[in-house]
């Protein structure tokens, strides 16, 4: 199949011609795979650099993923029969006492784009349920979120709150929010900090294609 | 209490449009007036990265008692006739009223002990914060949040605060996704529909503790909703136009403060308060330039052209190379003031505001909205109706025609990608019928399973 219209639609955020052009390549047997990566995925990366490269805004972007949301929910169940396997999971949250949810939302919806399965579970998360949570769903990437200079020093309980129980080193913790900086990252040893919901989707997806190659 | 309305503008000339003065002025207790022709700082500062819980309150107490003093001590230096000075509580001061109110009084004696030693008059606008949206979907009007706030309020206008304030978030739980979406219809509905509702129950509450302890009411700020708008603009997450439409039907939704009691000055980082002004005359506080410690924004000069008191916003009691930032704040505001105030002296309050005005507002629509004979056009839209949603709908439409006509007349110019915006907005608000009992029965179609209460609005 030629992916031109199924790539321009996502782009345009065309949620029915999505649907109509996904369900069109299944009738026609082309691989999910294909579909998947060629389809919905790349049309997706090529949105993610024009917000970078500063030719859209985020609502253009939000319409793309879910246009592409769309057509990953029809080939979905199709995915273990045809060997697809996520990139990786990720659990995101702000944390304890910070109510602030719009950061933390465009980060989660960057990294779905991204192709990534990303697990929301909230504002004014406390720190065990960010544990349960990654332990839950076998996580691979924990992304903690603050906005206050006050509810930072939460993001160190969280981290602590993994070291207690001895499961630090299975999760990648990445952090962010405006008063965060990559100082505090050390000080608190978090893995990863980025500036920016762009720069946090382009990481995890680099450091999992990094660690599934070994 | 009465409900003030508003069917003309305060102004007979845009030439006495100006900072620093406004028709009704607000004299305080010491008798400090505001808006009666001197522009005067406004001071507001937080804590360093720490927690606030009960185990560091003492030393919290310690970092404000340093933070006024400092503050104290500079306005007396630079010969600052006068000052505000805002709390505005972290989180957990205002759900522990009696942790709010010992920082309160440590900040309260504090400017008593200046004015009574040293003659330094300084007023004190205390700004509680609003933890209904800590419950989810929030309970507007009643519970232990409501309980906190209003406790809070009641405590601290007993004990001598000045002006009372607040950033109200009624309608935020649905605006928040509306924002990053760019749907300015369910925008219009959170902030015309359900915040108007709130505004009306909050400042009727607000101004009842007022008018008992003798506090001013002195008005909210859309924060949530208008300075996320234009903060996201900034990291070029929406356009601009965008975040200027937001400003403007901002507006009417904080009317109805004004409506219900509240007298100003109205909250520093509503920008939409340049219409209150021009609408009900009462003094306005405005932050820009002086407060990129906080937040960076496209309109750092024209914010000033019609303030009465000029704000930081906020910042943190962090060591600069020349002292405590709040310190080294408060010195950017002292000499803003004094050269307009100087300005003004001199007779040249016009020129001032409209250097102030043409230096930003031919180059973003945020500002281009602000520009003095722009916020006639839009108050005179606004009070043509009586309805805050028909004043919120339609104050929509004018700020899209104007930014229309301005990037078509070549007074405003705006990035290639912002252009479609402004049809696709257009598209959006035309879609939205003028009866607000049929708008509400579609939205809450459109909601059903959001976050919100439809009934903690009155719904």
């Amino acid at each position: 199949m030629d992916f031109q219209a199924l790539s321009a639609a996502v782009q345009k955020g065309k949620v029915k011609e999505v649907k109509s052009l996904v369900n069109q390549a299944l009738e026609e047997n082309t691989p999910v795979k294909d579909i998947l990566e060629d389809g919905l995925i790349a049309p997706m990366a090529i949105v993610g650099d024009n917000f970078s490269a500063n030719k859209i805004f985020v609502p253009e972007m939000l319409m793309a993923a879910r246009a592409m949301s769309a057509g990953v929910k029809i080939i979905e169940p199709l995915f273990s029969e045809s060997g697809i396997e996520p990139i990786g999971t990720v659990v995101i949250g702000t944390v304890k006492g910070d109510l602030h949810d719009i950061g933390k939302n465009l980060v989660s919806m960057m990294m779905r784009g991204a192709g990534l399965s990303v697990y929301d579970i909230g504002i004014d998360v406390p720190d065990e349920r960010f544990v349960e949570k990654a332990e839950e769903l076998n996580a691979d990437i924990v992304a903690l979120s603050a906005l206050l200079t006050t509810t930072m020093p939460a993001i160190g309980d969280v981290i602590r709150e993994f070291e207690r129980r001895g499961v630090r080193d299975k999760y990648h913790i990445m952090i962010g929010g405006a008063p965060v900086t990559q100082a505090f990252a050390e000080e608190v040893h978090a893995d990863c900090y980025t500036v920016n919901a762009a720069d946090a989707a382009k990481h995890a997806k680099e450091y999992l294609i990094k660690r599934k190659a070994g | 209490m009465a409900i003030r309305k508003y069917t003309k503008l305060a102004y007979t000339s845009i030439n006495d449009f100006v900072y620093g003065s406004c028709p009704n002025p607000v004299t305080c207790k010491n008798g400090m007036v505001i808006g009666g022709g001197t522009v005067y700082p406004e001071i507001n500062f937080t804590l360093p990265a720490m927690e606030a819980t009960s185990e560091t309150l003492p030393k919290a107490k310690e970092i404000y008692k340093e933070i006024i003093t400092g503050v104290l001590d500079k306005a007396l230096h630079l010969h600052m006739p006068g000052l505000v000075v805002e709390f505005e509580t972290l989180p957990q001061y205002t759900e522990h009223p009696e942790w709010g109110l010992e920082i309160f009084r440590i900040l309260r004696s504090t400017m008593y002990e200046y004015e009574e030693k040293h003659g330094l008059k300084s007023v004190l606008r205390m700004t509680p914060n609003d933890l209904r949206e800590m419950n989810r979907p929030p309970i507007m009007r009643s519970g232990a949040y409501w309980e906190s706030m209003l406790k809070l309020f009641t405590e601290t206008a007993r004990e001598g605060a000045d002006f009372l304030s607040i950033e109200s978030t009624g309608g935020k739980e649905i605006n928040d996704e509306a924002i990053v979406n760019g749907d300015l219809r369910t925008s219009i509905f959170a902030l015309g529909c359900l915040g108007a509702r709130d505004m009306k129950w909050l400042w009727t509450n607000i101004s009842e503790i007022a008018e008992k302890t003798g506090s001013a009411a002195a008005g909210d700020s859309a924060c949530g909703f208008a300075n996320t708008s234009m903060v996201l603009a900034e990291q070029g997450f929406l356009p601009k136009v965008y975040a200027a439409v937001m400003r403007a039907v901002a507006a009417p939704r904080a009317l109805v403060a004004i409506e219900n009691g509240a007298i100003g000055p109205s909250k520093d980082c509503a920008y939409e308060n340049v219409y209150l002004k021009a609408i009900t005359g009462t003094p306005i506080a405005l932050e820009g330039k002086s407060a990129a410690c906080a937040h960076f924004s496209p309109i750092g000069n024209i914010a000033l052209s019609l303030a009465d008191t000029w704000s930081n916003e906020s910042v943190q009691q962090v060591k600069l190379l020349s002292g405590f930032a709040p310190v080294v704040s408060l010195e950017q505001l002292i000499y803003d003031c004094r050269l307009v105030n100087t300005a003004a002296e001199k007779g040249h309050a016009l020129l001032m505001r409209d250097l102030l005005a043409e230096s930003d507002c031919y180059l973003d629509p945020q500002a281009y909205i602000m520009k003095p004979d722009i916020v006639f056009e839009i108050s005179e839209e606004i009070i043509r109706y009586e309805d805050p949603f028909l004043r919120t709908l339609n104050t929509a439409k004018k700020a899209l025609d104007i930014l229309k006509r301005a990037v078509k007349n070549e007074e405003l110019t705006i990035d290639e990608r912002e252009e479609n915006w402004l049809d696709m907005l257009n598209e959006q608000v035309e879609d939205i019928p003028e009866d607000e009992e049929e708008f509400i029965a579609e939205m809450k179609e459109e909601l059903s399973g959001k976050r919100y209460l439809p009934e903690e609005y009155g719904i």
